[in-house]
């Protein structure tokens, strides 16, 4: 589609904000709805719609394959190691209340926030992934 | 319950069953490998709808915090069926993937043209 | 929190951050070089889990410090810690073998990816396993599911793939089933935690829901279990994917299902309202002995060998469910030792042929010609496998089916317990045919040449604990006992 001045301009201007307002949404996870999943999904649009428009061997100039694999599997170990970490300071598995021994009210934030982190990023590279696999082998025939 | 309020008032639940048998009655009887999927993803959509029936509270608002609320639908369905959304799409992706696999080494997605490669 | 504390939810974050880990390590060795720790540390975690249960008793442990019945909670007792034991354990045994059977049978470009689907798929059975939450054992269902299927996908023959595809389509429709049983359940009861279920489905137990949530749940698990005639994805999948998968799941995947249908039928529907009222014995019986007997005979007709040992298997899941179905102590003792014995022996009988494939490149009637002056090791182990298979005494095979045949007896069903003995004769024919074919035919010339220690190590090592635990059987018949007093017994 990389014919099209006008989708090409727009999707330009686009592709940064639609980034953005998935940062937005997995940061105001906790207030309203959203949540690192929802965020994941739209970070993941946000680089298939660029894939599409401007062509696979430029997205994979941006995304390289091996680092849309390393955020699967950072994210993973983001929440895994958080319920490792919360079990070495004495509480159960993913018991957020321990990560702020003064406030466990903060843990409970904070614990949230790191664990839907890791669900965002292991849902984009996912996401991603599963595209840029797929469009990779139509490009290599 | 008079038969009509027992059609009616499970509409979702009726929506939910007819879902399920149509996806299973596609993915038994297509030979095509794509349409197999696209009839485990109709069967599938059926379950999602069934759960959300489920957490359907009359007079319920979404179930976000707020004083003005009373009555709240009940969220947890919704968790457990985002769960198994995500499962779904996992399943759909690598069924394609194994597909396109398929189509590779078979240059066909068809049952029986499979079956008979396979015997030559 | 101490260790030991914490050891029921190692058991599965263990391997869950381990599959990450191998993926991010790209190189392959080292990636099996991790992925053989982390199955021993999970062995060693699932031990010392089911000596405690034995111990002090079933543990619970409950995620992010949540009430049990708000959060997901981990509930052990003797006969999940038994599964446990044995998934684990069948784990630890397989994975050093990996190293080198990877790559006479998985396809190169996935080699990279192997061991993160092997510990994917272990901590989604362990999940399975552990968990006492019953959405939870839907999602750990699912992740090792899916594992599996990318597994199954890995073999190097193209058929391996569309084997795959169809074990996903009929996997996703047997959870999916389980799924939507699992929501009427919580429809009725409002609760997801299997204990708190247990408690008030009796009070709904009556209603059309509750009914056809134990159909659905049983119609699910029968086809996860593989239990004829929901069986069909089974002989493809084990016939096509890499030995050593073939051996995993041969041990494991099916004794999970089983061990699902267990769980659920006795620890949330109770024995009483699945056997007493819905008589759901009338449906495992004749299903399981029918597939004891089919999966015997069409076991003999079979040229490739590792399709028999997968109809074989048919027949053993066959033997398991009519044991559940029989619902006396004995019924459920002869289960759960026949879920552990035959992982013992398909694990034993799979490796066998990631053997002979290792040597020959292919496991057919004519590859074992001569086999047991070439491969003289491999082909003992076949043996005493296969005897274990059909039950000779001193194997662990003569355990169960002494138990399934006494439980039988119990039942006042003594016809079934002729037919049970009836299907272990038909063992005899295609075990004898393939001992023939390996020891009383000439061989092809060429010298001794037996696989690499590295997967002849692991089958000894099954086949030697087929002995073992067929002489000495506290282990086995003693935990099950427990297990079996625990969940209840007969209605």
């Amino acid at each position: 589609m990389n014919e099209f001045i006008l989708v090409r301009v727009v999707v330009k201007i686009m592709v940064p904000f639609i980034l953005l307002f998935a940062l937005y949404v997995q940061m105001h996870g906790d207030y309203g709805p959203g949540g690192g999943f929802q965020a994941g999904v739209i970070f993941a649009t946000g680089i298939i719609v660029y894939t599409i428009v401007f062509g696979i061997r430029r997205a994979v100039e941006a995304v390289p394959m091996s680092a849309v694999m390393a955020m699967v599997c950072c994210g993973l170990i983001l929440y895994a190691g958080t319920g490792f970490a919360t079990m070495a300071l004495g509480g159960e598995y993913l018991n957020y209340s321990v990560l702020d021994s003064a406030d466990p009210v903060h843990g409970q934030h904070a614990g949230i926030i790191i664990i839907e982190l890791g669900v965002g990023i292991t849902v984009a590279g996912v996401l991603t992934a599963v595209f840029l696999v797929f469009a990779e082998r139509r490009a290599r025939r | 319950m008079n038969p009509v309020d027992f059609v009616i008032g499970h509409a979702l639940q009726w929506g939910s069953v007819a879902l399920l048998m149509i996806g299973l009655y596609i993915v038994m009887t297509r030979g095509n490998l794509i349409k197999k999927v696209a009839g485990l993803n109709i069967f599938q959509g059926g379950v999602f709808l069934f759960y959300i029936s489920l957490s359907n509270v009359r007079d319920g608002t979404a179930p976000i915090v707020h004083e003005d609320a009373v009555l709240y639908t009940n969220p947890l369905p919704h968790v457990l069926i985002l769960t198994a959304i995500v499962v779904a799409v996992a399943t759909t992706s690598l069924a394609l993937a194994l597909i396109v696999r398929i189509r590779e080494s078979y240059s066909s997605i068809e049952e029986d043209e499979m079956a008979k490669a396979d015997l030559d | 929190m101490s260790l030991l504390q914490q050891l029921p939810a190692l058991q599965v974050a263990v391997p869950l951050i381990g599959a990450p880990l191998c993926a991010l390590m790209g190189r392959p060795r080292l990636a099996w070089m991790f992925a053989v720790v982390v199955a021993w540390i999970t062995f060693a975690i699932s031990v010392a889990l089911l000596e405690h249960v034995l111990d002090a008793g079933p543990i619970h442990y409950t995620m992010g410090g949540w009430p049990e019945i708000l959060g997901i909670a981990y509930v052990i007792d003797p006969l999940n810690a038994l599964v446990l034991v044995l998934v684990s354990g069948m784990a630890a045994i397989i994975m050093p073998a990996t190293r080198i059977g990877i790559n006479v049978e998985v396809v190169h470009r996935a080699r990279h990816l192997f061991h993160t689907m092997a510990l994917l798929a272990l901590a989604g059975m362990l999940g399975i396993a552990i968990t006492g939450d019953i959405f939870n054992l839907y999602v750990f269902l699912e992740i090792s599911s899916l594992a599996s299927y990318a597994l199954v996908a890995m073999g190097i023959d193209r058929r391996a793939t569309r084997a795959a595809f169809h074990y996903l389509v009929q996997g996703t429709i047997g959870a999916t089933f389980i799924l939507v049983g699992i929501g009427l359940a919580y429809m009725m009861t409002g609760t997801l935690n299997m204990a708190d279920m247990a408690a008030r489905l009796p009070g709904v137990s009556h209603t059309a829901p509750v009914q056809a949530a134990l159909a659905f749940v049983l119609i699910g698990t029968a086809i996860k279990a593989a239990i004829f005639p929901a069986h069909s994805w089974m002989p493809n999948a084990y016939t096509y994917a890499p030995s050593l998968v073939s051996a995993f799941f041969g041990a494991t995947a099916t004794k999970i299902g089983a061990y699902m249908l267990l769980r659920l039928v006795y620890s949330v529907f109770g024995a009483d309202y699945a056997f007493g009222e819905m008589k759901i014995g009338w449906v495992l019986v004749p299903l399981g002995l029918a597939g004891a007997v089919a999966g015997s005979i069409v076991a003999v007709w079979q040229h490739d060998l590792r399709r028999m040992l997968a109809y074989s298997s048919v027949a053993q899941v066959g033997y398991i469910a009519a044991a559940i179905g029989f619902a006396n102590h004995d019924g459920l003792i002869a289960a759960i030792v026949h879920v552990f014995n035959h992982g013992l022996m398909k694990g034993a009988l799979f490796l066998v042929m990631a053997c002979v494939i290792m040597r020959l490149g292919k496991a057919d009637m004519e590859s074992f010609r001569g086999l047991g002056r070439r491969m003289p090791l491999t082909m003992g182990c076949f043996v005493v496998a296969g005897l274990s298979m059909i039950g000779v005494p001193a194997t662990v095979g003569f355990i169960s089916k002494w138990y399934l045949v006494s439980s039988a007896l119990d039942a006042g069903l003594w016809p079934l317990a002729l037919v049970i003995v009836g299907a272990s004769l038909i063992a005899v024919i295609y075990i004898w045919r393939v001992v023939d074919v390996a020891y009383f035919t000439d061989p092809p010339p060429g010298a001794r040449d037996e696989a690499p220690a590295m997967l002849v190590i692991p089958a000894v090592v099954l086949c030697a604990l087929c002995i073992v635990l067929g002489v000495t059987t506290d282990l086995t018949v003693g935990v099950a006992n427990t297990a079996a007093r625990l969940l209840g017994g007969a209605p």
